[in-house]
């Protein structure tokens, strides 16, 4: 056992102990984030070295050192640095449990990046669970009504997530006797198709893993905790849900699908099915969902349940395609990694401007180009890239992941979609209008910190490079996929 | 001329957009100068490209001042810009249109900075469109356009201008929509995005998995919807009208024309068999567009949305050319989005200046104005007369060729009838702008718009230029017909005629 290919989390749990301890015993709160931030700079800089070299497996075949495992390690790792740098300021609502909220940001972050790495579905259970328990927490950290009754929500639906998830796994455990996924996809393949059609223990189980895994992408049915917890929890909380959460959801779908029921192609065109329809009643019902929400969070939240739906588009893709072409799965982790930036670097400029207004209300934010014309010029850069628009992200993401559907006939699905995003400029050009139409109530300018505007501009930064030079990260997307091709 | 010629043309105003927008802050004066030099300078280039252009016959189909840089590996796709005879015309209105777009926003006073950056940013992405050759490139320019649409309608427009301004961007994204879904067809079809090489025959040695038709389709309803084609036009009369003026003046002038060119460029050039096909059809609702958009402008009372709805007409002719698929009418539809671009962008620069002097619009309560302002009078009414097709300018030039290019053209059956029938259209334009002439500025002078003030020196200047260049292109049509032929030649080898 190679423990060094562990540096990376082991980093994260050393860092997370050391905040709390360290919360004890100073009163320089903003140490804390400080040492949240060189740890995952540690555990980044391993990750980024890491990368490119085909290592064995780790702790008996149950963690894989892969570049799609990487790829996702250094996504989480970028998210878990945005969402500290954007919570420096907002932690002082807390007062106290500063170092408990940092120590849980980090440990939501191990966590996902363990269900990036699994091969195994026990150990992608217990990675489920420890992103998830972290996440509880820190969603009622606020600790008023909203925030309570939000995690209380999240609490219980994700309670009964699992529990089906659960269940799905010990189906196909039955079924196959394996929980390696690779040991899974060579039983399954071993029977003959009339042994499988015959057996509905195994579809059965397939679509109960869809359902629990649909709850951490919140894609429709499995979104109803979304407007709410979104709404109530903290702001850099949400941000990070409507983010990493999300990518860890689909980066657990595509090992899991891939690499169990990847074969016989009846099985993988048959889910591919599932997830085209997932995803047109997700995108939607998000995009309508969205049209009448007049809190900027609410609005976000379903616009989140829409962009898992254009992702789903992805996952259809690769379900059909033959095996050996990686379109698809390339085209699902570009998308998710435009989307980190964008959703992001919306959730940040959000942050600093509710901050100030003490208001999450739409309406609030009229006449924010004149009073804060850089974080209104960085908020409407992001609600254009989510459109799919460019210069912006995106646009090429929303073309890249496409590209994949349309090439194995999915035509019927992208234009679906690309209707759905013409939908979708409407509520997001109706923030856009009130930030610089709108009759501001106030003159007052709107100030943001240092660590916001830095996080700010990465994340803009972020969305243009893809948008305009987007070859690097493709290529990035491309050797990540590569691990599906057997 | 070497390389990064078309991109210095291409980008200067976007450059000139940064600079108003994040160094110019409060300084009105400077800006406006800003954008004039960044405007100008890419129409001296532009005329210099028209003056170096190679004409000669050898030169037919070529692409000339290429630029060719790969830019997504993954995607193949290429930073890829060239003109030809088709595009060259459209780029040289683009830059013109551009520039004195710029001289008629002078009297801009609300959020200067940021209308001058968006003003700018238009033109670079209509350019783009003009300009690019790669299909992914195009339709990234196509849509950038969107934004600074939905900003300069939405905070300088006037009227419904809220209304109007989602209204121009829903119906430009549900078009571009299926335009994406076209274009990606084509490049798993082909596994190209380089417009030129699919031309020259990628799509007929791939058979499809989609038929050639679907896609076809896919592509024309997004030019469609710019165009604008009747029943998707009821966008164009809210944007025009509640748009700022300059911004009509560049939507009317060159934004609409993507559409005609889109539809040469890409379905006549890439599906020419599908097209003959459906030519028929599309001649058909090109005859309804003419003849529908005259009727209704016929009855507009608003000065404004009255040249709004001419345009529909006009565009009418652009389809019909187009679709009769001759030679000669192709040509001549490519010159009519020249001439219209210049004829329909002075009419809505005198529009706006008839409304920002007399503060009226309702041509009901206009009247007699030829005694109060004289040179608005003269200009407008020769804008009229070339709107409506008078020999000399360049409206008779183009729609002439329209119609005797259409009339003898030989792949689509009876279109001689529908020639007849798109002529009746001239006139109805020629009752529409003769009425609109004599309520606006003949008839009894009304007391109420003495001292309204006439042009100015700077109007006066844009005014001439228009003026100049239409006169120049109704007398001489050969110095644009020579070059749009270059172009238009390989689409009718394709056409096999």
């Amino acid at each position: 056992m190679n423990l060094a290919l562990f540096i990376p989390e082991l980093a994260l749990v050393a860092t997370a102990v050391i905040v709390i301890l360290l919360d004890l015993l100073t009163e320089q709160k903003r140490l804390l984030a400080q040492v949240s931030i060189s740890g995952l700079v540690v555990a980044g800089g391993v990750t980024v070295a890491m990368w490119g070299h085909n290592f064995p497996t780790i702790f008996n075949n149950m963690l894989a050192v892969d570049n799609f495992a990487l790829f996702f390690k250094m996504l989480f790792l970028g998210v878990a640095f945005l969402v500290i740098l954007s919570s420096v300021d907002y932690v002082i609502k807390f007062a106290r449990f500063q170092g408990e909220y940092y120590a849980l940001v980090l440990l939501a972050t191990l966590g996902m990046m363990l269900m990036a790495a699994t091969t195994n579905l026990i150990a992608i259970y217990i990675a489920i669970e420890l992103t998830s328990i972290s996440l509880y927490a820190l969603v009622g950290f606020l600790k008023d009504a909203k925030s309570t009754e939000a995690s209380l929500k999240y609490l219980l639906l994700g309670a009964v997530a699992s529990a089906v998830l659960l269940y799905g796994m010990a189906l196909i455990f039955g079924f196959t006797g394996k929980t390696n996924l690779h040991d899974i996809a060579q039983s399954i393949q071993a029977l003959s198709p009339p042994t499988l059609f015959a057996s509905p223990a195994l579809i059965l189980g397939i679509v109960l893993l869809v359902a629990g895994f649909g709850f951490k992408i919140a894609a429709v049915p499995f979104q109803m905790w979304v407007p709410d917890v979104y709404e109530g929890a903290p702001t850099p909380i949400t941000a990070y849900l409507s983010v990493a959460s999300k990518a860890a959801g689909f980066a657990i779908i595509l090992r899991v699908f891939f690499s169990a029921f990847g074969q016989p192609d009846w099985l993988s065109q048959n889910w591919g099915l599932i997830f085209a329809g997932l995803a047109v009643i997700s995108m939607t019902l998000g995009n309508i969902m969205a049209i009448p929400q007049s809190n900027i969070k609410r609005l976000l939240g379903y616009s989140s349940i829409a962009q898992a739906g254009y992702l789903m588009v992805g996952l259809a893709a690769l379900g059909v395609s033959p095996v050996g072409d990686i379109l698809g799965q390339s085209g699902v982790l570009f998308f998710l990694a435009s989307y980190v930036f964008t959703n992001m670097g919306a959730f940040i400029a959000v942050i600093a401007i509710s901050g100030k207004l003490n208001s999450d209300l739409i309406d609030d934010y009229a006449g924010m180009g004149k009073r804060a014309p850089l974080l209104a010029l960085a908020l409407t850069l992001c609600l254009i890239s989510l459109i799919g628009m460019p210069p912006a992200a995106g646009f090429m993401a929303k073309f890249y992941i496409f590209s994949a559907a349309v090439q194995h006939d999915l035509l019927w699905l992208v234009v679906i979609a690309v209707l759905n995003s013409v939908i979708s400029a409407y509520y997001y050009l109706r923030v856009v209008k009130v930030m610089w139409l709108g009759q501001a109530a106030s003159q007052e300018k709107v100030p943001s910190s240092a660590a916001l505007r830095l996080a700010l501009v990465l994340s803009c930064l972020g969305v243009l490079l893809l948008g305009i030079i987007p070859g690097y990260m493709m290529r990035l997307a491309e050797l990540a996929a590569r691990i599906f091709i057997p | 001329m070497g390389s990064g010629y078309l991109t210095t043309i291409l980008f200067l105003p976007a450059v000139g957009a940064a600079l108003i927008a994040f160094a110019l802050a409060g300084r009105p004066r400077l800006i406006k100068w800003t954008a004039a030099i960044f405007t100008a300078i890419p129409l001296i280039l532009a005329i210099v490209l028209f003056v170096q252009f190679d004409r000669s016959p050898e030169a037919a189909g070529l692409i000339q001042f290429e630029e060719k840089v790969l830019w997504i590996a993954a995607l193949n796709a290429n930073y890829h810009l060239g003109v030809d005879g088709l595009s060259l015309p459209l780029t040289l209105l683009t830059a013109f249109l551009g520039f004195l777009a710029v001289l008629i926003s002078w009297k801009i006073d609300l959020r200067v900075r940021e209308y001058f950056a968006w003003l700018l940013l238009l033109e670079t992405s209509i350019l783009g469109v003009f300009l690019s050759l790669d299909l992914l490139l195009f339709f990234i320019m196509w849509e950038i356009e969107v934004i600074p649409m939905y900003f300069l309608i939405n905070i300088w427009g006037s009227g419904r201008k809220e209304y109007s301004a989602i209204k121009y961007v829903v119906y430009t994204l549900f078009g571009s929509a299926f335009m994406l879904a076209g274009i990606l067809s084509i490049y798993f079809t082909t596994g190209s995005l380089n417009m030129v090489e699919i031309a020259q025959g990628g799509l007929a040695m791939v058979q499809t998995a989609l038929p050639a038709a679907a896609i076809f389709w896919l592509l024309l309803i997004g030019f469609a919807v710019k165009l604008p084609v009747f029943p998707l036009h009821t966008w164009l009369p809210d944007a025009h009208t509640d748009a700022p003026t300059a911004v009509s003046v560049m939507l009317a002038g060159v934004l609409i024309k993507m559409g005609g060119y889109g539809m040469l460029r890409l379905c006549v050039s890439l599906f020419p068999e599908v097209a003959k096909g459906y030519a028929l059809l599309l001649v058909i609702l090109a005859v309804v567009n003419v003849l529908y958009g005259a009727a209704v402008t016929m009855r507009q009372t608003d000065f404004k949305r009255l040249i709004a709805y001419s345009s529909i007409s006009h565009m009418g002719y652009v389809l019909l050319g187009i679709f009769a698929l001759g030679q000669l009418s192709m040509v001549g539809a490519t010159l009519q989005m020249f001439s219209h671009g210049l004829v329909t962008g002075l009419l809505f620069a005198m529009v706006g200046l008839v409304m920002h002097n007399a503060h009226e619009r309702d041509l009901r309560q206009l009247g007699g104005l030829a005694r109060q302002i004289p040179i608005i009078a003269v200009v407008f009414s020769i804008a009229g007369l070339a709107s409506l097709g008078l020999p000399t300018t360049s409206g008779f030039a183009a729609e002439f060729l329209v119609f005797v290019g259409s009339f003898s053209s030989t792949i689509v059956p009876g279109i001689q009838v529908y020639t007849i029938l798109g002529v009746l259209g001239v006139v109805v334009t020629a009752g529409y702008i003769l009425w609109m002439l004599q309520r606006a500025f003949y008839g009894p002078v009304l007391e109420r718009y003495n001292g309204t003030p006439d042009a100015d020196i700077l109007e006066r200047v844009y005014m001439f230029a228009f003026v100049a260049v239409i006169m120049l292109v109704g007398i001489y049509p050969a110095i644009l017909t020579d070059v749009i032929k270059l172009g238009i030649s390989p689409i009718v080898g394709l056409l096999g005629g």
